[in-house]
């Protein structure tokens, strides 16, 4: 900490130790805590599809570490992967982790907005994933509907036979949008109000613009879900009737305050793993991001058709063929501006002078898988073709196609670039590599096979093959242990950045305040950034893309440097 | 508590950060709203039949109610006018009126609820009964709320601190007097 700083920290009040080293205020530490929990949580997951990959690849095997798998389990299993990967990993790392981290740094100040509500905010968060633990352990085991949690089954304990996995469950997911209803609403004040002065909103960094647009579409879209997350509840534990049709009810009304979040939320997520791609491609391509405002605009028309899609999930659901048509024509309109914004970062790219560090192979390996998963979307969104593929496997491909590549490729980009600036340490370049070569294949090796068991008929939710003849051909089952392989060794390759991640954190070379030439302004800070980041607030000048600039010494140009 | 952050007391935008962020609270408040009442709509159009459970309904303790929430709400632009004049005590005595109002809500509804619940209409009675005690439940829960928060900024007005907060909690009051006015004619007018 420099003399000046502690100048300007004068007016600071003297923390308690809970303030100091358990739950303090600061952005920074805030953000630590929200990508170790959300990393921990994602070793939950990874440990439930590793459990349920071996099941499907060797059914009936004894899995080593957790034992037999029962079919409740397996269910419990497949529930809970896809509740903590979604809720309690992609949120918390890339909105939580990296919005607390970026908001404050990027555009100039000493904290959020609110650093109490911050902290209260990871305090629900906190709570929240302790719930969804404690639900895996109640006495009839975790909830094993299915993420969707569709009624009459998550309604009625006596279909689902987990009378309190089922309702913690739901608790704990409407306990963790209240936590991110108020990280939110901090994220977005921080970035609309506390913005140094000169900063224009085409001159903040995208990766801010795209947390804030995913905070907006998240508040925007949860509201109805935390309605239906109540009234469900009351279905579980008042018995009230609200999802039953016996009783006057529509269990379809579920399907529709679901998917209105639902698919918002796949948005929710993605954006900021796409501006973090911006900012990394436009940095090691040396070259000014390509149409800064129109991969904004596309990034708002995305949002915005995002709350017209959600029925293209129900297409065989019994809606209106009518109202089918209709979502099939919004679904396949939402891929123009997502396809849009794709094309310009390429465009980035091109006659960039590119520099292949470990943060940039993540980014470009999100371009490549993000791609895939967008263009097999099409044809789940199209009604006719989607009556067959609905439900099979390639559904769970293409969906990892999109999230695989947001949840891990994208923090992986993030955590790679921002490693220096977070712990002021540099990353070890060659173990990073290696940990993106084997992790970017075994992904390719996981869903590819997925995506022929789908064409292939495979229904999705099935514990043991072995009981449909037309699916336990030698040649399917082939494709399945293929896929479990390299999930197997996908998950291996994880030890290796566990490794760099705490090797590096402690032994790693100590990183210069800028080590990337870069321009935004939480580069112009020491690394890593003292309590209040500033020891004298930055005036902007420019925008934050001002790469190779003609008639410039350097080929970058810091926003706060006056020209 | 004295501290507060640069980031806090900057205003890029010209709108003060806590009204900006108490806009976006009311904006995913609109949406919860919103997803109970437009499942309810959904519903109710589909079901004609709802007609006879919600002729069971007191329109006159709903209006009475109205009435109750309407005024409580001009307290709270009384005791933002006094805000305004820098007149801390007044806004605090304002602000006790305003929650005063909220209290006699309440009374009114629990007088209301037990008698229909004596009456055998329950939250399990049908699906009208669950939306009406969900959807009026919630509200509820809003006006509860609403009252304790503005205590503690009843408490603060009085010795003259945080004096623009007043006007927040007034407009997040009006917010709930508002979801009412939606609430009432669908639940009690309507039969």
């Amino acid at each position: 900490m420099s003399a000046d700083h502690a100048d300007h920290a004068h007016h600071h009040h003297e923390p308690t130790f809970i303030e100091k080293y358990i739950f303090p205020t600061d952005h920074k530490f805030i953000a630590t805590q929200y990508l170790v929990t959300g990393l921990l949580m994602a070793l939950i997951g990874g440990f439930f599809a590793y459990a349920f990959r071996v099941q499907l690849a060797w059914p009936g095997t004894d899995i080593p570490v957790f034992g037999h798998m029962s079919p409740a389990e397996y269910n419990a299993a497949i529930t809970n992967h896809g509740s903590i990967m979604i809720f309690w990993v992609a949120m918390p790392v890339l909105i939580a982790a990296f919005g607390n981290f970026l908001i404050p740094l990027m555009v100039g100040a000493d904290d959020m907005a609110f650093p109490r509500l911050n902290r209260l905010s990871y305090q629900v968060f906190l709570v929240s994933a302790i719930m969804i633990i404690v639900s895996l352990f109640v006495p009839g085991g975790g909830f094993g509907g299915a993420w969707t949690a569709y009624p009459p089954l998550s309604a009625e304990a006596t279909y689902n036979l987990t009378p309190y996995g089922s309702s913690l469950w739901l608790a704990a997911v409407a306990v963790e949008f209240v936590a991110f209803l108020i990280g939110g609403i901090n994220f977005i004040v921080t970035a609309m109000n506390a913005r140094a002065p000169g900063m224009k909103w085409d001159y903040v960094p995208m990766v801010v613009w795209m947390i804030c647009i995913a905070s907006i579409l998240f508040m925007a879209s949860v509201g109805p879900l935390v309605a239906g997350a109540v009234m469900l509840f009351f279905d579980q534990t008042l018995n009230t009737g609200f999802y039953d049709p016996s009783r006057g009810g529509d269990p379809i009304l579920w399907q529709h305050l679901f998917w209105f979040f639902g698919h918002p939320e796949v948005y929710v997520v993605l954006l900021p793993a796409t501006g973090m791609v911006a900012e990394v491609i436009t940095v090691f391509s040396r070259k000014k991001l390509f149409g800064y405002q129109l991969i904004l605009f596309t990034a708002i028309g995305t949002g915005v058709l995002s709350f017209f899609v959600w029925a293209h999930h129900q297409f065989i659901a019994g809606i209106d063929p009518r109202m089918a048509n209709l979502f099939t024509i919004t679904t396949v309109l939402i891929s123009i501006p997502i396809a849009e914004m794709l094309f310009l970062y390429i465009a980035t790219l091109y006659k960039g002078s590119i520099e292949y560090t470990t943060p940039m192979l993540w980014a470009l390996g999100f371009i490549f898988c993000f791609l895939i998963g967008g263009v097999t979307g099409i044809p789940l969104g199209a009604s006719g073709s989607d009556i067959y593929l609905h439900d099979s496997y390639f559904v769970i491909a293409h969906f990892h196609y999109t999230f695989f590549p947001i949840a891990f490729i994208g923090s992986f980009t993030g955590i790679t670039y921002w490693f220096p600036k977070w712990f002021g340490r540099m990353m070890n370049e060659t173990i990073g590599k290696i940990h993106f070569w084997i992790t970017f294949i075994a992904f390719n090796g996981i869903f590819l096979p997925l995506f022929v068991l789908g064409l292939a008929g495979q229904h999705r939710r099935i514990y043991n093959y072995e009981h449909f003849p037309d699916l336990s051909t030698p040649d399917l089952q082939m494709l399945r242990v293929m896929a479990t392989t390299s999930l197997l060794i996908l998950l291996a390759a994880q030890v290796l950045f566990i490794f760099n991640f705490f090797w590096s954190m402690w032994f790693g070379e100590k990183a210069s305040a800028n080590p990337w030439k870069a321009n935004t302004l939480e580069w112009t800070v020491p690394s890593p950034p003292p309590h209040g980041n500033f020891s004298e607030f930055p005036t902007v000048y420019r925008g934050p893309y001002e790469y190779s600039a003609p008639g410039r010494d350097t080929d970058f140009w810091p926003q706060h440097e006056p020209s | 508590m004295a501290f507060k952050p640069i980031a806090n007391t900057r205003s890029a935008t010209g709108v003060s950060t806590g009204k900006l962020a108490l806009y976006w609270l009311l904006c995913s408040e609109i949406v919860i709203f919103g997803g109970v009442l437009a499942g309810y709509l959904m519903h109710r159009l589909a079901h004609p039949e709802w007609a006879y459970q919600s002729m069971h309904t007191n329109t006159l303790a709903g209006g009475i109610n109205t009435f109750v929430l309407l005024t409580s709400s001009l307290f709270a632009v009384l005791a933002h006018d006094a805000a305004e004049m820098k007149d801390g005590k007044k806004a605090a005595q304002w602000l006790l009126a305003t929650v005063a109002g909220g209290g006699v809500f309440l009374c009114i509804k629990a007088v209301e609820w037990s008698n229909e619940i004596a009456h055998g209409y329950t939250i399990t009675s049908s699906v009208f009964w669950s939306f009406y005690y969900t959807a009026a439940g919630v509200h509820a829960s809003h006006v509860i709320g609403g009252c304790i928060v503005m205590l503690f900024i009843a408490k603060d007005a009085w010795q003259g601190k945080e004096l623009h907060r007043v006007e927040f909690i007034g407009l997040y009051w009006h917010f709930v007097d508002i979801v009412w006015i939606f609430l009432f004619p669908l639940l009690y007018i309507a039969k």
